[in-house]
């Protein structure tokens, strides 16, 4: 019988921990760049649709050396924004959640933008016609119709951020029981001898994360069209 | 309540040009499809800004583009019907209702939420999803939304033109009726003339992205024969009776006999005027079943036919005939004519 040790099971609930930080963060900007690119029409508009898709499209391992050339010592957020306020990122587990948030944005953004788009703009008009201000018409008719799309950006970010390596080794290393995530330690296990054992026993556990995942999501979605009806 | 536009509007390469300024309860604006009547609301309600011009309501300042006086649509208590009734689909019959009537101020709430539940009979959906209403339900939902904002006027962007037609005159006297009771003055657009006469007194006509002539919905109907099927009675009757293969409606002070289709009686009847026959005597024995006589009051020129405005005993009708007709039978102001309609040419809108 295999037996994890305490560092494996660090790495297991920092991986949970990064993947629930790095999607809660993200919900807010990612509601407010789809409602923009949804329902405004304003110069730039092309450059921030660029800007949101990227890194999909490029390596990890780039985006985490963006990061790390922009938070680290010298880099010109850190040096001064961090440094004067004496927030230290990079090697953290915040710096983890600030790469998975990087890479799953534009999932999440996809996600919302989906099911935003499909909302009728009079529902919006109609609401302002009855007395409801900008505020008001977001929070009560906007955020209710897009829910499903919140949902499943949520859970992309989430299964993303499990799965987050490329950016997270660079920006955060991989220190034991500190940012060392599931993804990480499976690395370590494989390039050291006899740890083919221990590095199936984490893909295990990733699977039956994944798995668990997809099955909430199943099952919130099923709720919500049996609620509609 | 009185309002007035003039303003200005680029959108695209189409231009909007509104100057007018409308006192009544009834005011309709008629117009082709694509000719800006929605784009036209849009600014009156808040919705769109004017690029140029001032838009007011009642003496209230709603836009004015040189003081820079801008209000917010949910700060301008002018309520909106839309063509597809638009009901929060998240939300229940009664919390669609509501929505407005919550975020209403209490000082102005005079119209109680029970009282349109019961003019609008909805009071049996109240606890429904909106998902699974037929379109004229959800219409009435909408209609009772609307209202319950309490507004100071109410705009109605083609609110009939999604719904079946044998509907649509159920609607419109929902909407007549609730707007009536609850003493609401009204906007109503739609390019269909019949809606038009039935809904408005004043008419205001769009036309390639300018809305300036306001026209009685009377002269509208007349002035549109020119390329239309020509001219049409539209006739409002009540206590209908049996008498043997027809019903006898009273009108005015005597009674039109008109053909049983089969269907309930209707209140609201069309007759087209090239289907009143003129005599210039009695004629003795007719099949037509409702002769009597009656005095040309007017008549009018409708492109290659004549019109002719009718007073028979307390009531104004029109007939439509040749111009050759015309002369031969020396129809002119004051003329005595006997006129016959068939029970037949009638037909019923609801």
């Amino acid at each position: 019988m295999l037996e994890f040790s305490p560092s494996d099971y660090s790495a297991i609930l920092l991986s949970v921990r990064v993947a629930v930080s790095a999607t809660l963060v993200s919900l807010p900007p990612a509601f407010a760049v789809a409602y923009a690119m949804t329902f405004k029409r304003f110069r730039g508009m092309l450059a921030l649709d660029v800007l949101v898709n990227l890194p999909l499209t490029l390596p990890p391992v780039v985006i985490g050396y963006i990061l790390l050339m922009l938070l680290g010592q010298n880099g010109w957020l850190g040096k001064w924004v961090l440094q004067p306020l004496g927030i230290q990122l990079i090697f953290t587990w915040k710096a983890a959640v600030i790469a998975t948030a990087v890479v799953g944005f534009p999932l999440m953004v996809r996600a919302i933008r989906t099911s935003m788009e499909m909302i009728d703009r009079n529902l919006v008009y109609a609401a302002r016609t009855l007395g409801a201000g900008w505020f008001d018409s977001i929070f009560t008719v906007i955020v209710p119709l897009s829910v499903r799309g919140l949902i499943a950006g949520s859970i992309l970010m989430f299964a993303r951020g499990l799965g987050e390596f490329g950016a997270t080794i660079i920006v955060a290393g991989n220190i034991p029981g500190v940012t060392r995530t599931i993804p990480l330690a499976i690395y370590d296990y494989v390039s050291s001898p006899k740890g083919d054992a221990m590095a199936m026993a984490l893909c295990l556990i990733s699977v039956i994360l994944s798995v668990a995942v997809l099955i909430v999501h199943e099952w919130i979605s099923r709720r919500m069209t049996s609620r509609r009806a | 309540m009185e309002l007035h536009v003039s303003a200005r509007k680029q959108l695209g390469t189409f231009r909007l040009e509104a100057d007018f300024t409308v006192d009544g309860s009834r005011t309709g604006v008629f117009g082709p499809s694509g000719s800006g009547k929605s784009t036209l609301l849009n600014l009156v309600a808040g919705l769109g800004v004017p690029d140029s011009g001032r838009i007011s309501l009642g003496g209230e300042t709603l836009f004015d583009s040189r003081s820079g006086v801008h209000v917010a649509p949910e700060h301008r208590r002018i309520g909106m019907i839309f063509q597809h009734a638009q009901l929060f689909p998240h939300l229940s019959v009664h919390s669609n209702l509501y929505y407005g009537y919550k975020r209403c101020h209490p000082a102005h709430r005079k119209i109680r939420p029970d009282a349109v539940i019961d003019v609008l009979q909805i009071g049996h959906l109240l606890k429904r999803g909106v998902a699974n209403l037929s379109g004229g339900e959800k219409q009435r939902v909408a209609i009772g939304r609307a209202i319950l904002s309490n507004p100071r006027l109410l705009l109605m962007d083609e609110p009939l033109s999604a719904i079946d037609a044998s509907l649509k005159f159920q609607i419109i006297a929902y909407l007549k009726d609730t707007c009536a009771v609850f003493n609401i003055p009204y906007v109503f657009i739609s390019h269909t003339l019949l809606e038009m006469r039935v809904m408005a007194d004043r008419v205001l006509t769009v036309e390639d992205g300018c809305a300036c002539r306001l026209v009685t919905a009377e002269d509208l109907a007349r002035g549109a024969t020119k390329d239309a099927g020509g001219y049409i009675n539209l006739l409002r009757l009540a206590s209908p009776a049996r008498a043997g293969d027809v019903h006898a409606y009273q009108w005015g002070d005597r009674h039109l006999f008109i053909a049983d289709t089969g269907e309930p009686p209707s209140t609201l009847f069309e007759l087209p005027a090239r289907d009143v026959i003129l005599f210039k005597k009695h004629p003795e024995v007719i099949s037509a079943r409702n002769v009597f006589s009656a005095t040309v009051v007017k008549t009018f020129d409708m492109g290659v036919r004549q019109g002719v405005e009718l007073q028979c005993c307390s009531e104004r009708l029109i007939a439509e005939v040749t111009k050759k007709a015309a002369r031969q039978m020396e129809i002119r102001e004051g003329a005595e004519v006997h006129a016959a309609i068939k029970a037949l040419s009638f037909r019923p809108l609801g």
